[in-house]
C-alpha cells in the first residue's frame, strides 16, 4: 500500500512539476507585445478561459490600455490558450468572472505567504514584477526562492 | 544631377521649416511627416507642429485616463535622457534620440504606443497635432 501510494505521489509529482523549459514564452509576437511592459508570463500559469478574458479586456489592462491590432490580438491569445494550464474551476473572482491576475491564484498566493515581506514587495512595486526577486523569470525559472 | 540635389535641399529646408524642429535623422522625418499628414487631414488650416507645445504637453499633468497614469512622466519620468519603468516594474528606454537612437524610426511602433497612451493618460485619443508636437520635441532631444 505503501508503495503504491509512493508510486502515485510520483506519477503525480511528474505530471504537474513544470520545468523552467514547460515555463518559457516560446511565440515571439507574445514575447514581444507583452515583454513591453512586464515579463511575457507563462502560458501555463493561467487556464484558457483566463486567457480568453485577459486577451478580449485589452482596453483596460488593469487599468492600462494595451489595445492591439485584432490579428495580434487573435494570434496571441491562440498562443496562450493552447499552452494554458489546465482548467481550474477556482480561478473565478468572487462575482465567479475568471480571474485576471496570475497572483490571485490559490497557489501564487500560497507560494508567495509568508516569503515575501512587505519591504520586498514594496521594493518590487507589484506581484507582476517577478524578476524582482526570480532573476530568472524571463527564463521561465522560479525556483530560485 | 545639380539640379536634383538642389530640388532634395529645397525639400529638406521645407521640411525642416514646417516642422519647426531640429530632427534628429531620416527615419525621425518620415514619422513626424507622417503624422504631418494625419494633422492636415484632420485641420486643413494646420501649418506645423510647435516642439515647446510637446514639452509642455509632455509634461502637463492631464485628467480623464487612468488614475495611476496623470501623465506622460508618470512611466517616462521627467528625464526624457533616463529610463523610465512601467507600472508592472520594467524599464522603458529613454525618449530622448540622442541616448536612444531608433526612437521614432518604427511608425507602427509609434502609432500604437501613441493610441495606448493618450488613452491611459488623457482617457481618449490625442489629436494629430498634439502627438505630433510631443513627436517633433522628443525627436529633437
Amino acid at each position: 500500500m505503501k508503495r503504491l501510494l509512493l508510486a502515485a505521489a510520483l506519477l503525480a509529482s511528474t505530471a504537474v512539476a513544470a520545468t523552467a523549459a514547460d515555463r518559457m514564452v516560446t511565440d515571439e509576437m507574445t514575447k514581444a507585445e507583452c515583454a513591453a511592459c512586464h515579463i511575457a508570463y507563462p502560458p501555463r500559469l493561467l487556464p484558457a478561459a483566463n486567457w480568453e478574458a485577459v486577451m478580449a479586456g485589452l482596453q483596460d489592462h488593469f487599468g492600462e490600455v494595451a489595445s492591439l491590432d485584432d490579428a495580434s490580438v487573435a494570434h496571441i491569445r491562440d498562443y496562450l490558450v493552447a499552452n494554458a494550464g489546465k482548467d481550474d474551476p477556482t480561478a473565478v473572482d468572487a462575482e465567479g468572472k475568471p480571474l485576471l491576475r496570475i497572483s490571485e491564484r490559490r497557489w501564487f498566493v500560497g507560494e508567495h505567504k509568508g516569503e515575501v515581506s512587505e519591504a520586498s514587495l514594496k521594493k518590487a512595486g507589484t506581484w507582476a514584477n517577478c524578476v524582482a526577486c526570480h532573476k530568472g523569470a524571463e527564463k521561465g525559472q522560479f525556483d530560485d526562492d | 544631377m545639380k539640379h536634383a540635389r538642389a530640388i532634395a535641399m529645397a525639400i529638406g529646408l521645407a521640411a525642416a521649416a514646417f516642422t519647426g524642429a531640429a530632427s534628429a535623422g531620416p527615419g525621425q522625418d518620415a514619422i513626424i511627416a507622417a503624422w504631418a499628414d494625419k494633422a492636415k487631414a484632420a485641420d486643413p488650416a494646420f501649418s506645423g507642429f510647435d516642439a515647446a507645445a510637446g514639452k509642455a504637453f509632455f509634461f502637463a499633468k492631464h485628467t480623464g485616463g487612468g488614475a495611476e497614469t496623470p501623465s506622460c512622466t508618470s512611466c517616462h519620468t521627467d528625464n526624457i535622457k533616463k529610463s523610465g519603468q512601467t507600472r508592472a516594474g520594467k524599464a522603458i528606454d529613454p525618449m530622448a534620440v540622442s541616448v536612444q537612437a531608433d526612437r521614432y524610426t518604427d511608425l507602427a511602433k509609434v502609432e500604437k504606443w501613441i493610441g495606448r497612451n493618450c488613452n491611459s493618460v488623457l482617457g481618449r485619443d490625442c489629436t494629430a497635432k498634439e502627438a505630433g508636437d510631443v513627436i517633433s520635441w522628443l525627436a529633437s532631444q
